[in-house]
Formats: structure tokens, sequence, C-alpha cells
């Protein structure tokens, strides 16, 4: 019963959210600092003539209130209908589905690549605290959460393409192409969790738990990997999604610099053509996948943690 | 042993400070040190390697970089600067004053930063930026109407956990109305910990600037800037390889410093929870 209501009061808010992203991402268009109406009658070479403007304006519904507007536009959204990107001559949903794949292959490889670095760094890091290792992990992931993402992948072309010859400069559709992409979005990521996880872990380890169970004489490592580790692993996964459904909206920067053909660049080309409508179906797909992950996450918590479980979520956030 | 871990801090964060300081006078007084002008091309010398003259090279207008990248440090700090304080202050007192009053105002501030906070990273600055035209006020303008949210969050979480202590309710029953109470009883106690991460927010923003430069949002050539400088640099990375390398460098270096006086202040600030 509990967990049904705790559900139902989420997709409320859900839907609450998902409604504000909507106005949000539809207000973008009002400011533009053009008219859009107007650059395109004068770009037809019409002139300044109000009476085809206000034609065009009627034609497009543009006259209409703020509201009634944006009930056209949602009823689109519903319906698919992300409007048509001037840059493709496409539907932008069509647009952006093609795009996808390749950024979903970069989330799940950089994702996997960043917990094979960073979990087993992070726990020597916090196992060994104040020895040689630790040390070395630290400030290797003290500069790692400094250093500019985009300026490794460049770093990274400059090494392995320009003066090795080892890997392609960029591109996307092979695994070759894919190695630089993963390692900047991965190493930039493992640097932020390692110290994460090696913080939540040392937490833990000063609970009293883990003194009942050292005097008790269970082992360490099964201390570590049977007690330490699940509990540290609840307040790491929020970040996990959080990530994910960032890198799910495609770093737009590392696909920019490796001119890696996902959803990212695609917003970025956006961009510099002014394409408004690939602009703001990326937007509403970024804050839809992002909003997603959330819930999901929140509600794997209720698999995670039994303690959730059986009382419900404690503490609200 | 305590005492010398205690000693150790305050050194640390005094030497962070200074750091800070240093950078941003070398920033503001960037036209002093610089040896050359930022703009002025000089034709005999394209894409000249670091020697003498050119510190640290060319770039493919002969401009001399380590003066551009003087002069971008201007431009990359004072922004980085404005957004943190601007973000911070409306932040702190949004989040403040919904934690203070609860009820409606509360729902609503809330309910606005969870629509923010619903787009992650930088994608909703992005996006304003590119709908309101690319140049660096817009981009200070986006990213101040985006960032505020973390703070108030923080902010509000703060003020709830003290709000009903026992010194404020005294406060109250003393008769001080409640913009007293914000002012004088609960700011005081939630800034300092929220210090540490304005500090380190200044690092990121330097990131985020660096970032939006780079994909063109930021500043316009020719006017320099650390990101845009680096995106020019991908072109040339063949022949000129340190007009790719300086101004990451340089971009590194920053961050690290009010990375480390973050870390510097929560040692100092709080020393409970860095101790572990």
């Amino acid at each position: 019963m509990e967990q049904i209501k705790e559900i139902s009061t989420r997709m409320a808010s859900l839907v609450v959210i998902l409604f504000g992203l909507s106005i949000l991402t539809f207000s973008l268009t009002y400011i533009l600092p053009s008219d859009p109406v107007e650059q395109l009658v004068e770009s037809m070479g019409a002139g300044h003539d109000e009476e085809v403007m206000s034609r065009m304006r009627e034609k497009y519904g543009l006259d209409k209130p703020f509201v009634e507007q944006y009930m056209v536009w949602l009823n689109g959204i519903f319906h698919g209908d992300f409007g048509l990107s001037v840059q493709y001559g496409q539907p932008v949903a069509k647009v952006l589905a093609r795009k996808l794949p390749n950024t979903v292959i970069l989330a799940v490889t950089s994702f996997i690549f960043m917990i094979a670095v960073s979990f087993p760094l992070g726990i020597i890091s916090a196992v060994y605290k104040n020895k040689i290792a630790d040390y070395i992990i630290r400030f290797m992931s003290f500069i790692g959460v400094s250093i500019p993402g985009f300026w490794v992948g460049m770093m990274l072309i400059y090494l392995f393409s320009v003066k090795l010859h080892l890997l392609p400069v960029g591109g996307s559709g092979s695994f070759e192409k894919l190695i630089m992409p993963t390692l900047t979005l991965g190493l930039g990521m493992s640097a932020y969790y390692i110290r994460r996880i090696r913080a939540v872990m040392l937490e833990q380890m000063g609970e009293n738990y883990i003194i009942g169970c050292l005097s008790r004489g269970v082992k360490k490592s099964a201390i570590i990997f049977k007690h330490i580790l699940p509990n540290s692993l609840l307040s790491i996964v929020t970040m996990l999604g959080m990530s994910f459904g960032g890198l799910l909206g495609g770093t737009m920067i590392v696909e920019t610099v490796f001119s890696y053909n996902g959803i990212g660049k695609t917003a970025v080309d956006a961009i510099s053509k002014r394409d408004y409508q690939v602009i703001q179906g990326y937007v509403l797909w970024m804050g839809f996948i992002y909003v997603m992950v959330n819930l999901f996450v929140d509600l794997s918590y209720q698999w995670f943690d039994p303690r959730i479980r059986r009382k419900g979520r404690k503490g609200g956030n | 042993m305590d005492k010398i871990k205690r000693n150790r801090d305050y050194i640390a964060l005094f030497m962070a400070v200074f750091a800070a300081i240093v950078f941003i006078l070398i920033a503001t007084f960037s036209y002093k040190f610089a040896p050359n002008n930022p703009l002025a091309t000089d034709y005999d010398n394209l894409l000249k390697a670091p020697c003498s003259q050119y510190f640290f090279g060319t770039d493919q207008l002969g401009r001399d970089i380590f003066s551009r990248i003087l002069y971008g440090g201007r431009t990359s700090l004072l922004i980085a600067f404005l957004v943190t304080a601007i973000i911070s202050v409306t932040g702190i007192v949004i989040g403040a004053v919904s934690g203070f009053c609860g009820g409606v105002v509360d729902g609503i501030l809330m309910r606005i930063s969870d629509m923010l906070m619903a787009f992650p990273g930088s994608i909703f600055t992005i996006a304003l930026v590119s709908f309101m035209g690319t140049g660096l006020v817009n981009l200070i303008i986006a990213m101040s109407l985006t960032g505020w949210t973390y703070y108030a969050r923080l902010s509000r979480s703060m003020v709830l956990s003290i709000k009903n202590n026992n010194y404020i309710e005294q406060a109250r029953l003393g008769g001080a109305n409640p913009i007293k109470v914000l002012n004088c009883y609960i700011l005081p106690v939630i800034i300092p910990p929220l210090l540490v991460y304005i500090s380190q927010d200044i690092g990121s923003k330097l990131l985020t600037i660096a970032g939006l430069s780079l994909l063109g949002l930021g500043s316009q050539p020719p006017t320099p800037e650390w990101g845009y400088m680096l995106s020019e640099g991908k072109e040339y990375m063949n022949s000129a390889p340190w007009m790719l390398l300086f101004p990451g460098i340089i971009i590194l270096i920053n961050v690290i410093v009010f990375n480390l006086l973050g870390d510097a202040l929560q040692n100092v600030l709080n020393p409970k929870k860095s101790a572990i």
C-alpha cells in the first residue's frame, strides 16, 4: 500500500515537472530576438509588408494567444510531431531518432568504462586510506575533476591521431572511432566518482556496525564487500542515474570535438544553423530522459534498500 | 597532533587564497603584463613556435598567444566571478526565503527550481543562449537564469534544519521581525558552509564558459577567450600544437586553484566532515 502511494505521488509530481518542462521549452521561441515571420517574409523578398506578415502569422497560428499556441504545440508533441527541421527538411523526431543510436552506444561504453575504472580505484583509495596508493589516486582524481574534458579530448586526438597515427581523428560508426570519445567522457566521470566512492566508503567505515563487525572478527574483505560497499552504493546510485541520463543526451562538447554523429552534435549544428525546431526538440528530449531516469532511480531504491521497502522512503528530497 | 593538522589547514587555506588573488590580479591587470597587443597580427610570424619574443608562440594570424591568454583570463575569470556572484546571492536568498516562509511561497519557488533542474548539465543554458543569440552578455544572463537552483536547494535545506532551533524562537519572541531573523540569525549561519560550494563553483563555471565558447556560444572573435582559443587551436593542432597546449594548461591551473580553495575552506570550516 505504502509503495503504491509512493509511486502515485511520484507520478503526480512527474506530470507537473514534465508540464513545466514543456512550457519552458515552448517559451524559448518567445525570447528570439528577431521575429521569425519578419525574417521569413524578408528572405522571400517581400520586404517589410505588414499585410503579408499578418497573413503569415495567421497561417502559422502565430496570431493566437500564448496558451492556445502552446496547446497546439503540445498536441503536436503528443502525436510525435516536433516540427520540421529547416536544416534537413525532415521532421525533427526523425532527425533525432536517426542520431540517437550513436549517442546511446557512446553513453553505454563510457558508462561501463567509468564503472570499471572508478569502482576499483575508489575502493582501493578508501581501503588504503593515507597510504601511497591513496595519495596517488587522490592526486590523479583531483587533477581529473579540474581538467577540462574537451581539452583532454583534443590532446588525445593530438597524441593518437596526429602524432602516432593510431586512431581516426573523429567520426562515428566504427569501434576505433568510439575509443577516444569513450576515454574522454569516461575519464572525466571516473575522477568524480573515485572521489565520491572514497568519501562515502570512509563515511561508512566510521559507523558503529563496522566496529561491531571488526570486534566479532569478521574478515576484512567480507566487511568491505558485504557491508561497506552495498551501503555505500546507495548514495552512488542516484548519481549514476543522473550521469547516465546526462550521457544519453549526448554530451554536446565531446561529440563536437570528435565530430561524433550523435544527438549532441546535431544540437550544436542546429544552433549554428539556427534550426530552432531541432534545438527545441533536443531540449525537450533531454529533459524528458533526465526526469525519467531520475524516476527510475528513485524507484530502484526500493529494490536496493530493504529498509525503504519496509518503511517507505525515509526523509524527502 | 590535532593542532598541527589545524595549523596545516590554515596554511593551506592561506596559500589557496593567495594563489587565487594572484590569478585575479594578473587577469585584472593583464594589460600591464602582456608583452604584446593580443589583437595585433604579425604576418611574418604566423604559427610561430614558442620563442623568446613569443613565450607561448603565435596563432594563425600571428597573434601572441601569451598575451591572448592573459587578456582571455580577464574575460573568463570576470564572467566566472560575475555569474557565481549572481547565482549564489539570488540562490541563497530564494532558498532562505523559501525555507523560512514555507507554504505556498516555498511550493512555487521549489517547483520552478525543479523544472530548471529537470534539464541536465548546461543543456537549458545552451538552449537559452542559442535562442537569445550568442555573445558574452547573453551567456551571463543564461547562466544566471539557470544556475541559482542548486544554491536555492542547499540553503533551503539548511534553513529548514536550523529554523526550529531555540535561539531562533527566542529571537522571534524578543520581537525580531522575520526579515531581521533571516538577516541576523539565519544567513550568517548558512553562508560559511556555502562558501565551499561557491569557491568550487567558480572553477566549474570557468569550465562551462570555456566549453560554451568552444561551441561558439560565448565570446565572439577576435576577443581572446580561453575556450575559443582552444577551438581555434584544434584546427591547427597539426602544425601548431602550442595553440592547443597553453590555453588548456591555463584553464586547468585556474580550475585547480579554485578547487583547492574550496577544499581548504572545507577543511577549515567543517573539520569534522573533512576529517574522514
